[in-house]
C-alpha cells in the first residue's frame, strides 16, 4: 500500500532524510517513532506531495506521487501536526469544501459528514464555528476531515500531541477503530505508549535514518522484558532482565530508589542510538 | 484539468460572506476620502473636457478599487498558507494547479466586483451617476481578471506576509496613483505617456471612463487587459508549485 525507496532530502546542508526506506502492508497500523528534528514531519510532508525530494521513490496504492500526483493524492486522507481548520467556517463548511475538493458529490458529502460526525461524536457542534472548538474537538474534526472521503490510506501526524491523556486515549480508540474498518494507517509519534498501543509495525528514526524496524514485541525483545531504574552517581541507569525475579533480586542488593518496569520502546531506542526519544 | 475549482471559490466566498459587513465599511473609506478630498474639496471647480472632475474622477476609483480589491486575494491566500495552513489542504488535494488558480482568480474578481458597486453607491451619494453599461463592466472583469490573477502568482512566490505587503507597495500603490485614476495621461509630457502606458490600469481606467462617459472604447485597452490577463494568469498556474517547500 505505501512504498518508499531511498528517499533523501536536504535542508541546505542538513540531510533530514538519508536513504529512507519501507514499506507499510494493506489494513497495518505503522508507527514512525523518533525524537523531534529526525526527520519524521519531513517523511510525511513528502509522502503527502507537501515537500519536495531530493531523491528515492514514492508509491501509494503503486501510484507514483511524481508520475500520477492527482491519482496518489485521492488516496490518503491527511491529519496534520498543525491545525489546519478554517477557524472563520463552520464545522460543516469545512466538511464540505473537503468533499468538493475530493471531486464528492453533495448528496455523498452530506450523508458522509452526517455519518463522520456521528462516529466522531461531534454532531452537537455541526454548526460551530472552528474557533469555537477545543484542541481535542479539532483534532476529532482533522481526523473526520481526512476520513470524509474514504481514503484507503491515512497519515497522521503526530497526531495526540498537545492533548490531554484522556482526549489522547478516545482518539487512540478512534485510530483502531479506522484501521479495523479498513484503512492503512502510518502515524508519526515521540510518544512510546502511543506507538506501543497502536502499531502493527514500528520503524525507529533517528538524524534522519531508520535504525530499526520491526513488531514492538519483537523489537523489544532483544534487550530482556523488565527494567530496572536507579541511581547511579546522581544519574538514572537502567538495568535489564529477562524476568521479574532476576529484577527483583537485582532491587534487593542496592540502595532505595530503584524502579522495577516492563521494558518499553524507548529502552529499545536508547539501545540502538544511544539517545532518548522524549 | 478544471476539476475541483469550485471548491476554491466556494471557500473564499463563504469567507467573504461571513466578514461582509466588516469589509464593507473598510472598501469604503479610502475612496470616501479620496472622494471627499480631490473630487469635492480640491476638484470643486476643476473641469476635465467637458466633464466636472467629480464625474472624472469616479471611473478612475473604480478601476482602483477594482485593481485593489482583486489583488487583496494575494494577502487572502498568504494568511492562509502562513497562518493558518490551510493552503496544505489545496497541496494535498487531487485537484490541478489550473483549478486552484481558477478558483482564487475568480474569489479576487468577485472581490473587485462588490468593490467596484460600493464605489459607485458612494458616487451617487456624491450625485455623480454615469453610464454603467456592459463595457464599463467588461473593462472592469479584465481589469480584476489581470491583477487577480497577478495576485495568485506573487502570493506563490512570497516567503512571509512581509514580502507580500512590500510587493503591494511597490507594485499597487504606484499603479494606483499613476495608472491615469486621478488625473489625464495627456498633461504628462509624451515618454511619462508611454510610460505610464505599459501599466493594465492606464488601459482599463482609460477603458472603463470612456465606457462611463459613453464615449468609444479603443480596442487597444481591451488587447492590453486580455493579453496581460492572460500572461499573469500562466505566471500564477506556474507558480503554485514553488509554494513548496
Amino acid at each position: 500500500m505505501i512504498s518508499v525507496t531511498d528517499l533523501t532530502r536536504k535542508f541546505g546542508a542538513k540531510a533530514a532524510l538519508s536513504g529512507v526506506s519501507f514499506s507499510v502492508g494493506a489494513k497495518e497500523i505503522y508507527a514512525y517513532l523518533g525524537p523531534n528534528g529526525a526527520g519524521k514531519t519531513t517523511t510525511i510532508r513528502i509522502l503527502t506531495s507537501l515537500t519536495r525530494r531530493d531523491g528515492g521513490m514514492v508509491r501509494l496504492n503503486s501510484f507514483d506521487i511524481e508520475k500520477n500526483p492527482l491519482e496518489a493524492k485521492s488516496q490518503f486522507g491527511l491529519v496534520p501536526q498543525q491545525t489546519n481548520l478554517d477557524s472563520d467556517l463552520s464545522v460543516e463548511e469545512n466538511l464540505l469544501i473537503h468533499g468538493l475538493l475530493h471531486h464528492m458529490d453533495r448528496k455523498t458529502i452530506r450523508r458522509k459528514i452526517e455519518e463522520l460526525l456521528d462516529y466522531m461524536e461531534l454532531s452537537d457542534r455541526r454548526q460551530s464555528l472552528i474557533k469555537t472548538l477545543s484542541g481535542g474537538l479539532k483534532r476529532r474534526l482533522l481526523i473526520s476531515r481526512a476520513l470524509l472521503h474514504s481514503p484507503r490510506i491515512l497519515f497522521m501526524d503526530e497526531p495526540t500531541v498537545g492533548l490531554d491523556p484522556a482526549i489522547r486515549r478516545s482518539i487512540w480508540g478512534f485510530i483502531k477503530k479506522i484501521r479495523n474498518d479498513g484503512a492503512t494507517i502510518f502515524l508519526t509519534t515521540h510518544y512510546i505508549e502511543e506507538a506501543e498501543f497502536l502499531a502493527d509495525h514500528v520503524a525507529f528514526l533517528d538524524a534522519g535514518k531508520i535504525v530499526a524496524e520491526d513488531s514492538p514485541a519483537n523489537l523489544v525483545s532483544g534487550i530482556g522484558q523488565w527494567a530496572v531504574d536507579y541511581l547511579d552517581d546522581n544519574r538514572l541507569q537502567t538495568a535489564f532482565f529477562n524476568s521479574r525475579e532476576k529484577a527483583g533480586s537485582y532491587v534487593l542488593n542496592r540502595a532505595n530508589g530503584c524502579t522495577v518496569r516492563r521494558v518499553n520502546l524507548e529502552d529499545a531506542f536508547i539501545a540502538m542510538t544511544g539517545r532518548k526519544i522524549s | 484539468m478544471t476539476r475541483g475549482w469550485t471548491a476554491v471559490y466556494l471557500r473564499e466566498i463563504l469567507i467573504l460572506k461571513r466578514r461582509l459587513a466588516k469589509l464593507l465599511p473598510t472598501w469604503s473609506v479610502s475612496p470616501l476620502l479620496y472622494l471627499i478630498a480631490f473630487g469635492y474639496a480640491v476638484g470643486r471647480h476643476v473641469e476635465v473636457g467637458s466633464h466636472s472632475y467629480l464625474e472624472f474622477l469616479l471611473p478612475g476609483l473604480t478601476a482602483m478599487a477594482s485593481m485593489t480589491q482583486a489583488y487583496a486575494v494575494a494577502s487572502e491566500i498568504n494568511i492562509a498558507r502562513f497562518y493558518w495552513h490551510i493552503f496544505d489542504e489545496f497541496q494535498t488535494a487531487p485537484i490541478s494547479n489550473l483549478a486552484y488558480v481558477m478558483g482564487e482568480v475568480l474569489a479576487g474578481m468577485t472581490r473587485a466586483f462588490l468593490a467596484s458597486l460600493v464605489i459607485l453607491v458612494l458616487g451617487a451619494c456624491f450625485g455623480v451617476v454615469l453610464f454603467y453599461g456592459p463595457m464599463f463592466w467588461i473593462a472592469l472583469l479584465l481589469n480584476s481578471f489581470v491583477f487577480a490573477s497577478l495576485a495568485v502568482g506573487c502570493a506563490m512566490h512570497v516567503k512571509s506576509h512581509a514580502d507580500q505587503t512590500l510587493l503591494t507597495n511597490f507594485i499597487i500603490t504606484p499603479m494606483a496613483f499613476l495608472g491615469g485614476t486621478f488625473f489625464p495621461l495627456s498633461h504628462l509630457p509624451d515618454w511619462g505617456q508611454m510610460l505610464l502606458g505599459l501599466l493594465p490600469l492606464t488601459h482599463a481606467s482609460h477603458a472603463v471612463r470612456a465606457a462611463a462617459f459613453q464615449e468609444p472604447v479603443q480596442s487597444i485597452d481591451f488587447l492590453v487587459l486580455i493579453g496581460a490577463g492572460g500572461l499573469c494568469f500562466l505566471f500564477a498556474i506556474l507558480s503554485v508549485n514553488r509554494a513548496k517547500a
